[in-house]
């Protein structure tokens, strides 16, 4: 029986953008549904009732939500195949530990850098720059976080990265000096094909970006 | 009894009342893993959690063979990956992602709305009370026609949720707001007991008595008004 797989989307999530990179790594055939997020179908509604959010997977009628669970199913369903998560123990903990560090760290500083103005997004710009860094240093000469091979850690951060640019232009900073090793393993990631194929051009996020800009009043 | 060798080093560094250390001693204990507790200090840290912890300089922090792994829900994991015996995790991958969202909606949102009931006062308590009821609710539900979380043993959720049985459950008697009325949540309070009818939870959750008087003491050095 062929597997019926179904990701509800919104085209510029960094989320929506995990869960399509790990689909793509696996080569597994999927349907995107693109949702309004200011009308979520009802579909959305009865699969994840309690957030209400994107990404979700439904594999074969079952729900999965949140972006890195569901990147962690991909990896344990589809296992005969390309591995995201290492398979020695402690590796394994150490990039769920890099993982939450990013959804822990990055998250609320990268929103505000687009949202708000003033002290406020400077603060944005100065927390998130130190998440950034922490990362470059466990990073370190690798070329991704999971080492000679793109990983757990960098379909996390590839959601970012693909935000980099409309963050830089929001924020008026620039993130490669701060962190040179980092844009270049992020460059590596943008590059990946199942990256190219999950991501929209990052003219259309920025342009989102300013757009949401607005309707924040910022 | 665990299959790997005795003669392994597995420390755990961590705090008698803190929820987070209690679930590691738990899961070490439900697979029979011995270990080393060391008792810390965070208003003083020491140089090995500085060293151990780097990051976020918190307990719990497991150490295996000299390896340290960080952040609760991560160590439990590890541990699920490392001693195969008595699965914490279910073996299946969508039961496994619904285990990983309940301990995430745990940690991060019911764990924050509960710190507010005790944090806050007058009308801002009452809405962090009812915001914290909200979520349990979802609890509730997944609790009905269960023994536990995790089926008919203990699981992840179990383990991670005992932060509400143990320690949300025990500072609402002592703050005299009932944020969890058996009335509404009979299910929760079903689940409680069958918690404390299992030996490893008995063996390693802090022993009532004195719990709830460090949670006074807590209480009072913060200025919150007990019952």
């Amino acid at each position: 029986m062929a597997d019926e797989v179904i990701l509800l989307d919104y085209w510029p999530s960094p989320f929506g953008a995990r869960a399509r990179i790990a689909l793509r790594e696996k080569g597994v055939e999927f349907e995107t549904r693109e949702e309004n997020l200011r009308d979520k179908s009802p579909l959305l509604l009865q699969m994840n009732p309690i957030h209400k959010k994107i990404p979700v997977l439904i594999h074969n009628g079952k729900p999965v939500c949140e972006s890195m669970n569901v990147v962690q199913y991909i990896d344990e369903v589809w296992s005969d195949r390309n591995p995201i998560l290492p398979s020695d123990p402690y590796q394994r903990a150490q990039a769920r530990f890099w993982v939450d560090f990013v959804d822990t760290k990055l998250f609320e500083p990268a929103d505000k850098l687009w949202q708000t103005k003033g002290e406020e997004q400077e603060t944005a710009k100065k927390d998130y720059i130190e998440a950034l860094k922490i990362l470059e240093s466990e990073l370190g000469d690798k070329p991704y976080f999971g080492g000679d091979t793109f990983g757990f850690v960098d379909i996390a951060m590839t959601g970012y990265y693909s935000w980099f640019e409309a963050s830089e232009k929001l924020g008026n900073f620039s993130i490669e000096p701060e962190c040179p090793i980092l844009m270049a393993s992020a460059k590596r990631c943008l590059q990946r094909e199942s990256v190219v194929k999950s991501l929209h051009d990052s003219e259309k996020i920025l342009e989102l970006a300013y757009q949401l800009r607005k309707i924040y009043c910022v | 009894m665990a299959e790997r060798s005795d003669t392994e080093e597995v420390k755990l560094l961590g705090m008698w009342p803190s929820p987070f250390s209690r679930r590691i001693e738990i899961a070490l204990t439900l697979k029979g893993v011995p270990y080393e507790f060391s008792e810390q200090d965070i208003t003083n840290k020491s140089s090995l959690l500085l060293q151990l912890n780097p990051v976020y300089k918190m307990i719990p922090v497991l150490v295996h063979n000299g390896k340290p792994i960080s952040e609760s829900l991560v160590i439990l994991e590890y541990i699920d990956d490392t001693w195969r015996n008595n699965p914490i995790l279910p073996q299946d991958p969508c039961e496994r992602a619904t285990a990983r969202f309940w301990a995430k909606l745990i940690d991060q949102q019911i764990c924050v709305a509960a710190m507010k009931v005790v944090g806050k006062v007058g009308d801002e308590r009452d809405a962090a009370v009812e915001a914290t009821r909200d979520l349990l609710m979802f609890l509730e539900k997944e609790l009905a026609g269960k023994d536990f979380f995790g089926g008919e043993s203990l699981g992840f959720v179990d383990i991670v949720a005992t932060l509400v049985a143990f320690w949300l459950m025990r500072t609402e008697d002592l703050l005299g707001v009932k944020v969890v009325p058996v009335e509404l949540f009979p299910e929760i309070h079903r689940w409680v007991k069958n918690l404390l009818g299992n030996d490893v939870i008995k063996k390693c959750i802090p022993p009532e008595d004195e719990h709830l008087a460090y949670i006074r003491a807590r209480m009072d050095k913060l200025n919150i008004k007990s019952a």
